[in-house]
């Protein structure tokens, strides 16, 4: 059976005047109609580079190094500009964080959504419009009509998320990328929003990546996640068994290093250090200067994905015998 | 009056509004063939009022625009306030002389959010650390300064031999701690942290909130804390005050805030609260959306979006009313006793 999309040893690089640097280092995941996946980490793990990637929005001096990105059984990360557009916005569509950077604020709603159908399908303005209203409806804006011809600017944050995601519905994509999109909101207008991609997922038949760094978030979301640290993935399952039982030490610091879980007012764990830089990324394996279990074989070979908790989860670590047998929410 | 063993600073009826409207020709607008001139003022706080106790971490949380950051502002003399009285100890200091307040700004430190903004990137961080202590202490000899910087560097874990970088040359993280150490520099008594840790990330986020709360084990420091980050807010706080378009729902040790809220808005809103490994969330949904703080609505602000409001809310103002010795809830409702 084919996937909606699988990635497959993606390798992103930027090339610079020193040389080239390794964003995304040999990563596979791949996920299904009606599928939400997480992608996880902290800032400059690779995770939104791993999102311009599937739809080639990667800018210079960034280009896709080596792997394959099939999409709907097709591969398209080699695609030209013209085939390229028949895929990006039109069946993968993007939402970021920022709505106010999205939209366009000298435009009307109206204008933009119009805009968007006319440059995908061969219809009239009138039926573009007719469809502009059909999706606004889907998101729960009220009265539409009126909204269509209001700006940006007359809108609160979490309207204009809603008005971004119907946007991205106008084409019938069958994948959603969302980058941080609750990111810039605040959490009752985020929960509203969340629910709204998980029922879009069920009632249009598409495949949601959530681009995140809210483990909390994700973990009520998505059903599989892909942890990322330093431009790969180094934990990667379902998200229930992960966030019960993470098996990479990095999983594992960075859940407990979450206020929510702990007795209020106790020391929270924390990771020591900080990620490295792109530039300067650790031999082996890339968390061993901070990880409490590091050996020397850590510092000397690079750790693979393999398979624990039969298959429900994979994790690349060369220490996985210590970390089993864990259950953090129940400390 | 707030009793000054206990009370460190107490507010009462705080009202800040901000003038938006521009110059007389933007105020100016035409209304059925009459020239008429309107202001707009935003009313980011209306009638607040709480105390603060030594030692204690209170926590202000509420969604943007609720008046979270301008309180903070405010209580530290940032802004001075339109109505009401900022009392620190047994003295009031909202209308004190920049002369008379000195005293009291080495008594109290503020913390910002964006420490890439709030530290400036052309001084080294010696001298950054230094000036808040020699300003305040005319006499002091340049070593006993530098002593007293590498001293406060160490403690919040930034080496010392960095003293001469500058702010560019460390990481979000350590640039927060150099901030913090800014702050305890004059051995202040009372540190207002603005969304200290929201810029950063989880891991160095714990990293923070660890310093944040040995300091106060240490020193014996007392915290306003201004967040969004409700989970955050569950781990440090004593207290947890709830605003909402400038006003105070309700105060409450946090134990409880969290196990029995019981204004409306607070359970709406910590229903909203993501929470690692739980399915979906069964949050409350609110109808409609914040209104603006420049046309506040009649009677209580949260009538329009209240699952339980009735004439009365929509009509009189409710009062923050004591609940049990260390709370207050400012609700209809709650104070018949139907909530």
């Amino acid at each position: 059976m084919t996937h909606l999309l699988e990635v497959e040893n993606l390798e992103v690089r930027f090339a610079l005047r020193f040389g080239d640097l390794t964003a995304i280092d040999d990563i596979s995941f791949h996920l299904d109609k009606k599928e939400k996946l997480g992608i996880v980490g902290e800032s400059g793990a690779g995770k939104s580079v791993t999102g311009f990637a599937i739809i080639n929005l990667l800018s210079k001096p960034g280009y896709i190094a080596g792997g394959r990105i099939r999409f709907e059984g097709r591969e398209i990360s080699r695609l030209s500009a013209e085939a390229l557009r028949q895929i990006r916005g039109n069946r993968i569509s993007m939402i970021f964080q920022d709505p106010m950077m999205t939209l366009n604020p000298v435009l009307t709603i109206g204008t933009q959504m119009v805009e968007t159908v006319l440059a995908h399908r061969r219809v009239g303005k009138a039926e573009a419009r007719a469809l502009a209203l059909e999706k606004l409806r889907k998101v729960y804006i009220p009265s539409p009509e009126k909204r269509l011809d209001q700006y940006p600017h007359e809108m609160s944050g979490g309207m204009r998320q809603r008005i971004v995601i119907a946007i991205a519905l106008l084409t019938d994509p069958a994948l959603i990328i969302a980058d941080e999109p609750t990111t810039a909101l605040d959490v009752t207008i985020q929960a509203g929003i969340m629910e709204l991609l998980t029922e879009l997922c069920e009632t249009e038949e598409m495949g949601l990546i959530l681009i995140t760094h809210d483990l909390a978030v994700v973990s009520q979301v998505t059903e599989r996640i892909a942890v990322m640290y330093a431009g790969r993935i180094i934990e990667t399952g379902y998200t229930a068994d992960i966030v019960a039982h993470p098996r990479h030490p990095y999983t594992i610091g960075l859940i407990n290093s979450l206020p929510g879980l702990r007795q209020a007012g106790s020391r929270l764990e924390q990771i020591p250090g900080m990620m490295p830089n792109l530039t300067a990324i650790p031999a082996g394996c890339a968390f061993h200067p901070r990880c409490f279990l590091a050996t020397p074989e850590c510092r000397a070979a690079r750790p693979e994905l393999v398979a624990v908790n039969g298959g429900r989860q994979w994790a690349a670590c060369h220490r996985l015998e210590l970390t089993a047998g864990r259950n953090l929410l129940h400390h | 009056m707030p009793n000054p063993t206990t009370s460190l600073l107490s507010i009462r009826g705080l009202v800040k509004h901000f003038d938006i409207s521009g110059g007389l020709l933007d105020q100016l607008t035409l209304e059925k063939g009459r020239l008429r001139r309107r202001r707009t003022t935003v009313k980011a706080l209306n009638d607040v009022s709480f105390e603060i106790r030594r030692g204690e971490t209170l926590s202000v949380v509420g969604e943007s625009g609720c008046g979270k950051s301008t309180l903070a502002r405010t209580v530290i003399g940032l802004y001075p306030p339109n109505r009401g009285q900022v009392i620190y100890g047994d003295q009031r200091i909202d209308h004190l002389t920049a002369r008379q307040m000195l005293p009291f700004r080495r008594r109290m430190q503020m913390i910002f959010q964006d420490p890439y903004a709030s530290l400036n990137p052309r001084m080294t961080v010696a001298r950054i650390l230094e000036e808040p202590v020699i300003f305040h202490n005319p006499g002091m000899s340049a070593a006993a300064a530098a002593e007293k910087v590498a001293d406060v560097m160490d403690q919040v874990g930034v080496d010392p031999k960095w003293a001469d970088r500058y702010p560019h040359e460390f990481s979000g993280g350590q640039r927060q701690r150099i901030s913090i150490a800014r702050a305890l520099m004059v051995d202040p008594e009372f540190i207002v942290a603005d969304e200290p840790v929201s810029a950063l990330d989880v891991s160095i986020q714990a990293q923070i909130l660890n310093l944040l709360m040995d300091a106060q084990e240490q020193r014996g420091l007392t915290y306003l804390f201004i967040t969004h980050d409700l989970s955050v807010v569950r781990h440090i706080s004593t207290r947890v005050a709830v605003m909402y378009l400038g006003t105070l729902c309700e105060l409450a040790p946090a134990a409880s805030i969290f196990n029995q809220p019981r204004h409306p808005y607070t359970q709406a809103l910590l229903s909203a609260i993501p929470r690692l490994g739980e399915q979906r969330s069964r949050h409350i949904r609110l109808k409609g959306e914040v209104p603006t703080p420049i046309h506040l609505p009649s009677g209580c602000v949260f009538h329009g979006r209240c699952l339980y409001a009735d004439e009365r809310c929509r009509q009189e103002v409710p009062t923050a009313t004591p609940l049990g010795p260390d709370g207050l809830v400012a609700c209809h409702r709650v104070a018949e006793g139907k909530m």
